[in-house]
């Protein structure tokens, strides 16, 4: 258990600490109870957590141990702790022997600078798993990058079966000779101009790459690590956020870690609303049906998807994946957690069929539908548009809409007035669709 | 007559590649390049197996696999699906719908033509 999680503790390894800090300095126990002019054998006992120090001794043994007295009483920081347990657990399967995580704290007395070391590379490497993890999805999402990749992939296909027929087939007579040469001459030029564009694009979006992420896609990455679930701010309320914050070392900037303490600020608050206890109870009885939970909400749908979403997985009470975006009244969309075979884009627009954008239609209207996407999977959605902030007379409401997604399994009945939805125009196959705007066909 | 392949793909330049390929190999080879109209014209045609892309103007090729496999008369067709997309979770779901081989672009000639005749005589499912 970390040392600020228990006080005692905390308190009774000052003493290690001063011996670790003494050891690491290469000093003898009689030199060091010299310098702040006490008996060695009363150091002795300190050392040993025997006896319990304060005020001007703890000063004096820091500044002759050369660290800061709260390194001594407090140990090290909070958060290098986390980082050091957590790089702990990430290398435990691919390297030999077990890290020593009860021995964190020795560590850190004896060797700051390998601790602090440690600590800043796991920062590094959580940082840049959160920019793959944005890459990935930019690779999938991104629909200029989807469309150029297709169109390669096309036309090194039709060079490559042309020119094994030219090399491998003598007889060929004139006539198809000269039509696949003709295809080798118009499939070279395509190419040609599809790398070109991908090359551009890729050189558009470097600044941005090499910039690892948005505030967005590092918030939603820390939030997708926690599962949208925070037990601190569900015991602890909005008291808790700043410890909460202070462990998502990957938020890069300050927009960034703004941006999760508006998020977490909501959560919060939706959490002393509904409270997890009541709302996991009542949801387990109804298989997490929000229709069946209204009345629990108040009639606050968008605080009831958004509660379900935050539901934490693995825990007794078995609780369903469940995917969530809300945008903002002009469609953009401005948080998502993502569900596995529901592609929710962060660049572009997502499909205009979708209930979250229906909901923005008939704002205070709570909508549902089960959603036939074109790969065969099938989801239900709930979907809601409600106005944020405080209401003022006068004042225009700022609306914003939810869309709670939860898979339905392969053997669930057909549903009849199922609607037929897409990841979004750009990425979407059924060309024949009436909402479908123009352009952006890949495949 | 010889064995009847339909070709539903919207490249012109792969389709001319494929057609010769499997010309030579005897097969009497129909195209189509639109999603849309292709359930229509495989009714029309009726070929001994099917070659499918995946992704097509008009209408998905997952799409039309599905309905063919709900049609009595399609139900056993043998269908190979061939496209760009590579991703192991798009095969998985095309020979989930009932695809009997899936390849992916580019390919080659020859494994192009070997699984095609797989197929076409009732070979195992297999993908790359």
């Amino acid at each position: 258990m970390r040392d600020r999680q228990n006080p005692v503790r905390r308190q009774s390894l000052t003493g290690t600490r001063i011996r670790e800090r003494r050891l690491a300095l290469a000093m003898r126990q009689s030199d060091l109870a010299q310098a702040v002019d006490i008996s060695a054998s009363y150091l002795n006992l300190i050392e040993h957590n025997k006896r319990k120090i304060g005020g001007k001794l703890v000063l004096d043994l820091a500044r002759a141990l050369k660290v800061e007295p709260s390194r001594l009483t407090e140990g090290m920081d909070a958060t290098l702790s986390d980082m050091l347990q957590a790089a702990a657990r990430d290398t435990a399967r691919s390297f030999g022997p077990p890290a020593e995580t009860d021995r964190i704290d020795e560590l850190a007395g004896r060797f700051p600078g390998w601790t602090g070391l440690i600590g800043e590379q796991q920062k590094r490497i959580a940082a840049l798993e959160a920019a793959v993890e944005g890459l990935q999805d930019r690779l999938s999402h991104d629909p200029v990058l989807a469309e150029s990749m297709h169109e390669v992939l096309s036309t090194v296909a039709a060079i490559r079966s042309t020119s094994d027929i030219l090399v491998r087939e003598p007889d060929l007579d004139a006539q198809w000779r000269g039509r696949f040469h003709r295809n080798l001459h118009e499939e070279a030029e395509r190419l040609s101009a599809s790398a070109t564009a991908l090359l551009a694009h890729f050189e558009g979006q470097g600044a941005r790459a090499e910039t690892l992420s948005t505030p967005q896609e590092q918030v939603e990455a820390v939030f997708e690590l926690a599962g949208h679930h925070f037990p601190e701010i569900e015991a602890g309320g909005a008291a808790a956020i700043p410890e909460v914050l202070g462990r998502m070392v990957t938020l890069a900037d300050d927009d960034a870690r703004d941006l999760a303490a508006r998020h977490l600020a909501r959560y919060a608050a939706d959490a002393a609303r509904l409270p997890l206890g009541e709302v996991l109870a009542a949801a387990a009885e109804v298989d997490f049906d929000p229709q069946a939970l209204m009345p629990l909400a108040g009639g606050d749908a968008a605080l009831l998807l958004r509660r379900l979403a935050a539901l934490p997985q693995g825990g007794a009470q078995a609780v369903p994946g469940f995917g969530l975006a809300t945008c903002d009244a002009s469609g953009a969309l401005i948080f998502r957690r993502r569900i596995n075979a529901f592609s929710i884009p962060r660049y572009g627009s997502g499909c205009p069929l979708w209930p979250l954008y229906r909901a923005l239609g008939r704002p205070m209207v709570p909508d549902s539908a089960v959603l036939d996407l074109p790969d065969g999977s099938r989801f239900r959605a709930w979907a809601v548009c409600q106005p944020i902030g405080p209401a003022g007379f006068g004042a225009e409401p700022v609306m914003e809409a939810t869309m709670l997604l939860r898979a339905l399994p392969d053997d669930a009945p057909a549903s009849p007035g199922a609607v037929p939805v897409g990841p979004g125009c750009a990425l979407c196959p059924r060309e024949a669709c009436a909402a479908r705007r123009a352009g952006g066909r890949f495949g | 007559m010889g064995r009847r392949v339909l070709l539903v793909e919207d490249e012109i330049n792969i389709f001319e590649a494929i057609s010769f390929l499997l010309s030579r190999d005897g097969w009497e080879v129909s195209g189509h390049g639109n999603g849309a109209t292709a359930l229509d014209e495989i009714a029309r045609l009726d070929p001994d197996v099917l070659v499918l892309d995946v992704m097509l103007p008009g209408r998905s090729g997952l799409d039309i696999l599905r309905d063919l496999r709900k049609q009595p008369e399609t139900a056993d067709l043998p269908v190979l699906m061939l496209t760009a997309k590579g991703q192991s979770k798009d095969r998985d779901l095309a020979l989930a719908l009932g695809a009997n081989a899936y390849l992916t672009k580019p390919f080659s000639n020859s494994e192009m033509v070997e699984t095609l005749n797989r197929v076409a005589t009732g070979g195992q499912k297999a993908g790359t």
